[in-house]
């Protein structure tokens, strides 16, 4: 396996879809491979800083639109 | 698997208490959900007041159909599904308005490779290997910088890449979920997420290495 292919079957790597055979072909490159086990690497922390994403606060004022929205609704279904 | 049931439960338990209208678990839902939310909606209008838009109009929808929830996806599966037709309506209803880039962008192709030909040798081998960022201290790698970048480059891919890396490694859905809130195959979700992390990679290593 080259790297230029290698680079192409990191998500199925990662997401574990790989057939046992490339898989094994995969791991046996990476192992002899500085230039692949970065970019793996590379690979991996891009996945944990996009999933910090998630962590942005919400504004003030939509929050207590939304809470109020709650109470509208917890108001109705409870008539 | 332990670990996805208990998943589960925490899921049934959160749903509970929502039609038990307890506000906390109201109120814990929206803040755990607004980043992932609103990085979604980013992806189908334009500017950050409208995509807060899609997402407050995601939680009244949720409210208003929690009855009719059967709890045939999980709660998360269903929100991100509301929340994708309303920003997809939202798109659709001010396309007249975007520019053209938007429409351009939409479409762009998910062949061909996502590392440039230039960074191998003709023996397909790294003519300078991609530096692993195992260096950069932690303080900057978590830095607001960096993230500003992830943010930009994650807006800056095509809406069919930005669906699929934000409902996987922003909310956390699984693939399965995936393909099911978008109505793609497997393969399909799998290329587009390669793309898509790829091209935030490509970002964060102008920046990082």
């Amino acid at each position: 396996m080259k790297c230029r292919e290698v680079v192409e079957l990191m998500t199925d790597y990662l997401e574990g879809t790989l057939s046992a055979e490339d898989r094994a072909r995969f791991d046996e490159h990476i192992a002899g491979c500085d230039g692949c086990r970065g970019y793996l690497e590379q690979m991996r922390t891009t996945r944990r800083l996009t999933g910090r994403l998630a962590a942005e606060p919400i504004s003030e004022s939509l929050e207590k639109e939304l809470l109020q929205a709650f109470r509208d609704w917890r108001g109705r279904s409870q008539l | 698997m332990l670990g996805a049931r208990v998943g589960d439960k925490a899921a049934a338990n959160e749903l509970n208490e929502l039609r038990a209208a307890d506000e906390k678990a109201f109120a814990s839902l929206v803040e755990r959900y607004h980043g992932s939310l609103l990085r979604l909606a980013a992806g189908y209008v334009k500017d950050r007041a409208l995509a807060e838009d899609v997402v407050q109009e995601t939680w009244l929808v949720c409210l208003r159909s929690l009855d009719r929830f059967e709890g045939r996806s999980s709660l998360k599966t269903w929100i991100f599904g509301i929340a994708l037709n309303i920003a997809r309506s939202r798109a659709r209803r001010e396309a007249r308005v975007l520019p053209f880039t938007s429409f351009f962008r939409r479409d762009a192709g998910d062949k061909g490779p996502t590392v440039a030909s230039d960074r191998f040798g003709t023996d397909g081998m790294w003519k300078t290997w991609p530096d692993p960022w195992t260096n950069v201290p932690e303080e900057r790698l978590l830095g607001q910088e960096t993230m500003a970048h992830v943010r930009e480059a994650i807006d800056a891919l095509p809406r069919n890449q930005r669906d699929v890396i934000v409902l996987r490694d922003v909310a956390g859905l699984d693939s399965s979920d995936v393909c099911s809130v978008l109505a793609i195959s497997p393969e399909n979700q799998r290329v587009r997420l390669h793309r898509a992390r790829a091209a935030v990679r490509k970002s964060l290593e102008g920046y990082l290495s």
